[in-house]
């Protein structure tokens, strides 16, 4: 194992936007590193710059300040169209309204990525429905997201963002529109994909999810305040890659 | 994302809204139904006269009477015959241009053979005609010069009235057929030479004049109701017809300063001039019909437009799922593009079958040309990625982002 270069390392990274000539600075100096394997919780009240954090680690925006590295690679030096294809191959995303398109059914909208993949047709499909009974879907591959409850249509967008076999699953307030026990199943989903050695951060306001990550990472006004590794009620297993 | 993809993608999507998608490339059919039809419609008509023209033959004089004054009367044009054999045999002597020369004189009248009978025109003349219009037989023979000489009874058919009167099995030489109750013999069946030009019945000039048509009052045995004569080459059609003017005036001893009493024409070149009046127009409708396509273009972009903001949340989920800013481009692109082929499609369907059915109902020759569905299909596709871009373009460039964030 050449575990040696952390998956994503943030180093004093900062973003500041600039409207109408008002600069407002959302993220300053922000410096961690994410491990393979690792499933880690990104806290903070609303205004904090989590989803700045998660837009730039997710390829999506780029820092104003430091510099982002994807498996030693500065984000930065990379072109539009490559971080775009990097997301296609690399980066898994779960948002909070899951963000299914509405006129694909099931199979489909986990199929999409592949198609930024350069993948055909045929083999997309196949590729669909494993990752789809991965989350235990398959059942429903041909249903329109309108046909689905809001824990299952979480769960179709979990199998489109393992569908690549992403380095890295980023879940932007995954359980923000479930209720608790649906929340809870699709926690327990990324525990049991982290076991299996998927690198998940996970971006939440809510501390009993964080508690369930073994690591947390704080933020408060766009600042890292703090950085904590916690006994984990998820016990992690070694990971053999 | 390839071409290919971009397609599905497109088709997927106007599937999914299908009254709008055929709204949207109403305008793009309804141009290209007029491009097509219009084309169709212009061709017919050039093809009908280029085929009168060849008909004619090439580089041939008309000679017609023109006005003449009888006691300071002004008569209207050929009311009196006032060319004559003579003047014919002068122009073949006198005018070096000229290879070919022949008068004639014209009526119709029944043809009878056996049980069947045909209305059609009784042309009196020489052989010269038939070098003049460059007009072949089909089969047998031209009138020998005995016959011309001699008012001979037969005739040569054109092969209208060969179809008419005989089986299609049966030979018509040598078959006796009646003329106003003169039987004649059949020495000659022509080959065809267009619908218009093959209703006729060739009898010689001298036998036209004793047997059938001389016996009106006002004819001179001599005369002859018009003359064709045909020039050697192109270039010396100008010449020829000022010699034949010149030579005309003098025979007929028109004074200085009056009109003649006779016409020259160049069927073919009228005709031509006719020609290029119907490209015209056919270019102007084209032009008109062009404005539809625009404005097509126009609704498929206004409806591209609408449907970028409306789908801004997919275009930004397609960014976060690795989609680069060509995809989506090259997604809205297709769908424009889909768009316009369809409508391309529909609208050649269209343009050929309305032009089919004027054709019918009106009776006219239409002819559609691969080139003008070619050209009609390039318009559209040509009208699909322009009026397509800037939609595209405006998708691509969106932030994911902000994209992301919308509702």
């Amino acid at each position: 194992m050449t575990a040696t270069l952390p998956l994503i390392s943030l180093r004093s990274v900062g973003r500041t936007y600039r409207t109408d000539g008002i600069a407002v600075t959302a993220v300053r100096n922000v410096s961690f590193d994410v491990d393979q394997g690792e499933i880690l919780a990104v806290m903070g009240p609303s205004g904090s710059g989590k989803s700045t954090l998660m837009n730039m680690i997710g390829l999506l925006d780029l820092p104003s300040e430091g510099a982002i590295y994807l498996e030693g690679t500065n984000v930065a030096d990379l072109s539009e169209d490559r971080r775009s294809t990097l997301r296609a191959r690399s980066i898994g995303f779960v948002f909070q309204s899951y963000n299914l398109l509405a006129r694909h059914n099931a199979i489909e909208n986990v199929a999409l990525p592949l198609v930024y993949c350069g993948v055909g047709h045929k083999e997309r499909l196949g590729r669909a429905e494993q990752s789809l009974e991965a989350v235990g879907m398959l059942h429903r591959a041909h249903h329109f997201p309108r046909q689905l409850s809001g824990g299952e249509q979480q769960r179709v967008a979990i199998a489109r963002a393992l569908i690549a076999s992403p380095l890295i699953i980023l879940a932007d307030e995954p359980t923000g529109a479930l209720d608790s026990r649906t929340g809870a199943e699709i926690l327990a989903l990324f525990a049991a994909l982290n076991q299996t050695g998927q690198t998940i951060v996970m971006i939440t306001h809510d501390p009993g999810i964080a508690t369930q990550c073994r690591r947390t990472i704080h933020l408060h006004d766009g600042e890292l305040v703090g950085d904590e590794t916690q006994i984990p009620l998820i016990p992690k297993r070694s990971v053999a890659s | 994302m390839t071409m290919l993809q971009g397609f599905q993608i497109a088709l997927h999507a106007l599937r999914l809204n299908p009254l709008r998608s055929f709204l949207t490339m109403l305008g793009i059919v309804i141009g290209v139904a007029s491009i097509v039809t219009v084309f169709a419609i212009g061709a017919g008509a050039q093809l009908r006269l280029q085929e009168q023209i060849r008909s004619i033959g090439a580089n041939v004089l008309m000679i017609t009477p023109g006005a003449v004054y009888q006691g300071g009367v002004r008569l209207k044009d050929g009311s009196k015959l006032t060319m004559t054999e003579s003047d014919v045999q002068a122009i073949l002597e006198q005018i070096p241009e000229i290879q070919a020369a022949a008068g004639s004189i014209a009526g119709t009248a029944q043809v009878i053979h056996e049980g069947k009978n045909w209305n059609t025109t009784i042309n009196g003349t020489t052989t010269g005609h038939f070098m003049v219009r460059d007009w072949q037989l089909s089969s047998g023979r031209y009138f020998s010069s005995a016959e011309e000489a001699a008012a001979g009874k037969v005739v040569i058919l054109g092969s209208t009235v060969a179809r008419e009167l005989f089986a299609p099995d049966a030979d018509p030489i040598g078959a006796q057929i009646r003329i106003m109750k003169v039987p004649l013999e059949v020495v000659g069946v022509l080959d065809r030479k267009g619908p218009a030009q093959d209703d006729v019945a060739f009898v010689p000039l001298t036998t036209a004049k004793l047997r059938f048509l001389g016996s009106a009052s006002n004819i001179n045995r001599d005369s002859v109701a018009y003359i064709i004569a045909k020039v050697a080459a192109d270039g010396q059609m100008a010449g020829a017809r000022s010699e034949i003017e010149g030579l005309l005036r003098q025979r007929h001893r028109v004074p200085a300063g009056q009109e003649d009493d006779f016409k020259v024409q160049d069927p073919a070149a009228a005709m031509e001039a006719q020609q290029g009046a119907i490209r015209t127009v056919a270019l102007l409708l084209v032009a008109i019909a062009s404005v539809s396509l625009l404005v097509g273009g126009i609704s498929i972009m206004n409806v591209m437009i609408v449907s970028v903001t409306e789908r801004t949340r997919e275009i930004g989920i397609r960014r976060a799922l690795g989609g680069r800013m060509r995809d989506i481009r090259l997604q809205f692109l297709c769908e424009a593009l889909v768009l316009c082929l369809l409508g391309g499609a529909i609208g050649v369907l269209s343009g050929v079958t309305l032009s089919m059915t004027v054709a019918r109902m009106a009776g006219w020759i239409t002819s559609i040309d691969s080139e003008a569905i070619a050209l009609a299909l390039a318009f559209s596709i040509a009208t699909g990625l322009i009026f397509g871009f800037y939609p595209a373009h405006k998708a691509s460039k969106l932030s994911p982002i902000e994209a992301l964030k919308t509702e």
